[in-house]
């Protein structure tokens, strides 16, 4: 039997280990309900893969997290999500600071229809109000870069659009330009299904690489990748989570049935 | 080839049968195809109509330097006939220009709002009333120019004559401002919504997604916005001809009274003689306009289908 000074101290390490907790998440597009009294916790530094098959929730799972699901305005939740050990649906929350800790990569690559650089410096003058210098700015487009394996192929064409970039560029883009505001987590939804399977090596590499810097929550369709570029895997069916594992140990010795059998493909 | 199957003769009989819905068919592509070269065809008409009208004129009488530069329009004079279009020119400009400071905030803010901000119903039945709007006759501006707008004018600004370029300059304004609305909302609907997605993920505020990203990426389609209300001011006659005074002045300030080219065709072209030099010269002014809408709409047309094709 644990004393309470001991059980004390065990919970706020723990509040520190994670990054995002999640209690008694229920969430409705209309009345359709999408997520049952969803409850887990993401490791902080960690890469924690969200599988299931389409339909189970995963991405308006990691949609609330930064909560672009509101965008839809038919969107209604009940329960928390605690980042950092702040519930971001407290009603004094504001948005924008809660979209600075949370970066988030969407499916089809988006950057901007404006340069290389200043999609990168778009985040960055939202949240410093355009104060840095000329010099510093190149810094951070540098830094920013560079840590996503991009500088050396982009580093004479900083000006050209975006857009024409290849799509593996763009989805490195897309990473790159949330890092100059010191996200604390990184929400991926499916970020390699649009790109091909070289693409999408590299893109895991580099969210692998980023490991320990950010805790990354990554939605993925393909078991395959989760298997590879995640060490914590949560298996979602029909709006609820089923198990939660280590990535190692979902795949092995899965103890659910359910994640039994769509591991081994047997549906979705 | 000595024996043939006959059932495989009648086979090859069917193949090249032609049936009613073949006939009907063929019929449907040439009517079709008339009917979609038809605005080709009325537009080298009316083009050509215009052109032999005002061409004589054009290559014996007219001396450019004084069309273009003098401002004296004195076509009725019976000693010395001049035919300067500035003062008209001058009109036109002068109330189109103002027409634009008025109505491009209008229909921008108003793009901006159906676009972004309204949803559903009020979404909807705001687009409709922005089209009543573009529907109303203009000699209805017109009239409301010169019975509510003109009173307002001398009342408000103290001054003697309340028909000048600010009555038909607003007037023009407000008549322009429902098109303009209309194609900026449908620049501003052919933004991916990516893009909105995209920058509201990293912490953009809806103002700042709206003039960051939204506006620099429909700008094209805003600018043909814009041009196409220019166009629709030059070309514009009836409310002008009863907002602007119908002076031929070349304005000093917004309450100066001028004329606008189209309402000088409209108000002298039924009580010329056919033929006559005066008649010639309006016929030399539509073609003036002609050219000009006609530059300012193509010009306007490849910008907003520039921004599509990328």
């Amino acid at each position: 039997m644990m004393n309470n000074a001991a059980q004390i101290a065990e919970t706020t390490e723990q509040a520190q280990q994670y990054a995002i907790r999640t209690e008694k998440l229920n969430l409705w597009y209309g009345t359709f309900q999408a997520l049952y009294d969803v409850d887990f916790n993401i490791r902080q530094g960690m890469i924690t893969s969200l599988i299931g098959p389409s339909g189970c929730g995963k991405s308006t799972y990691l949609r609330s997290v930064n909560r672009i699901n509101e965008r839809l305005g038919y969107v209604r939740i009940e329960g928390n999500i605690d980042v950092f050990g702040q519930n971001i649906y407290d009603p004094s929350v504001e948005l924008v600071q809660v979209r600075k800790q949370i970066g988030m990569v969407f499916q089809r690559p988006n950057p901007l229809p404006i340069s290389i650089r200043d999609n990168i410096l778009f985040g960055h003058k939202l949240h410093s109000g355009g104060r840095a210098s000329r010099s510093e700015q190149d810094g951070i487009v540098e830094d920013a870069l560079r840590q996503v394996l991009l500088w050396d192929k982009v580093k004479d064409r900083l000006n050209r659009k975006a857009t024409e970039l290849s799509l593996e560029e763009q989805q490195k883009l897309c990473i790159a330009r949330l890092l100059p505001v010191k996200p604390r987590v990184l929400l991926m939804d499916e970020p390699c299904s649009a790109l091909d399977p070289k693409g999408t090596a590299a893109v895991e590499e580099l969210i692998w690489e980023l490991r320990g810097k950010y805790s990354i929550l990554i939605v993925t369709h393909n078991m395959a990748q989760a298997r590879r570029a995640s060490e914590e895997c949560i298996f979602m069916l029909m709006g609820k989570v089923v198990e939660h594992a280590t990535t190692d140990q979902l795949f092995v010795s899965p103890q659910s049935q359910q994640t039994a059998d769509y591991i081994e493909g047997r549906y979705g | 080839m000595s024996e043939q199957n006959p059932s495989s003769v009648e086979i090859m009989d069917a193949f090249d049968r032609r049936d009613l819905a073949w006939f009907i068919d063929k019929l449907v592509q040439v009517l079709v195809f008339i009917g979609g070269i038809s605005a080709i065809v009325f537009i080298i008409g009316i083009f050509i109509f215009i052109t032999m009208e005002g061409f004589g004129f054009l290559l014996d009488t007219l001396d450019f330097r004084e069309f273009f530069m003098s401002p004296w329009w004195e076509p009725t004079d019976e000693d010395e006939p001049s035919f300067g279009i500035l003062a008209l020119i001058a009109g036109t400009a002068s109330v189109t220009g103002l027409a634009m400071l008025v109505a491009i905030p209008f229909s921008l803010g108003a793009a901006i709002y159906i676009g972004e901000f309204a949803t559903g119903k009020k979404r909807e039945s705001l687009k409709v009333l922005v089209e009543l709007l573009a529907a109303i006759p203009s000699v209805v501006w017109g009239f409301i120019g010169l019975s509510i707008m003109n009173p307002l004018i001398i009342e408000l600004f103290d001054v003697p004559v309340g028909l000048n370029v600010l009555n038909a300059g607003v007037i023009l304004g407000l008549m322009a401002a429902p098109i303009m609305t209309s194609i900026a909302e449908d620049a501003l609907k052919a933004v991916p919504d990516r893009y909105r997605e995209a920058a509201e993920a990293m912490g953009a505020t809806r103002w700042q997604v709206i003039f960051k990203v939204v506006l620099s990426a429909a700008k094209n389609g805003l600018l043909g916005a814009v041009l196409l209300g220019v166009g629709r001011g030059f070309g514009e006659t009836m409310a002008v001809l009863m907002a602007t005074g119908h002076a031929i002045n070349i304005p000093g300030s917004v309450f100066d009274s001028v004329r606008a080219l189209t309402a000088t065709i409209a108000a002298e072209l039924g009580e010329t003689a056919v033929g006559s030099d005066h008649y010639q010269a309006l016929f030399t002014i539509g073609i003036f306009l002609f050219v000009i809408t006609f530059v300012i709409n193509l010009t306007a047309d490849l910008i907003v289908r520039g921004i599509r094709n990328k």
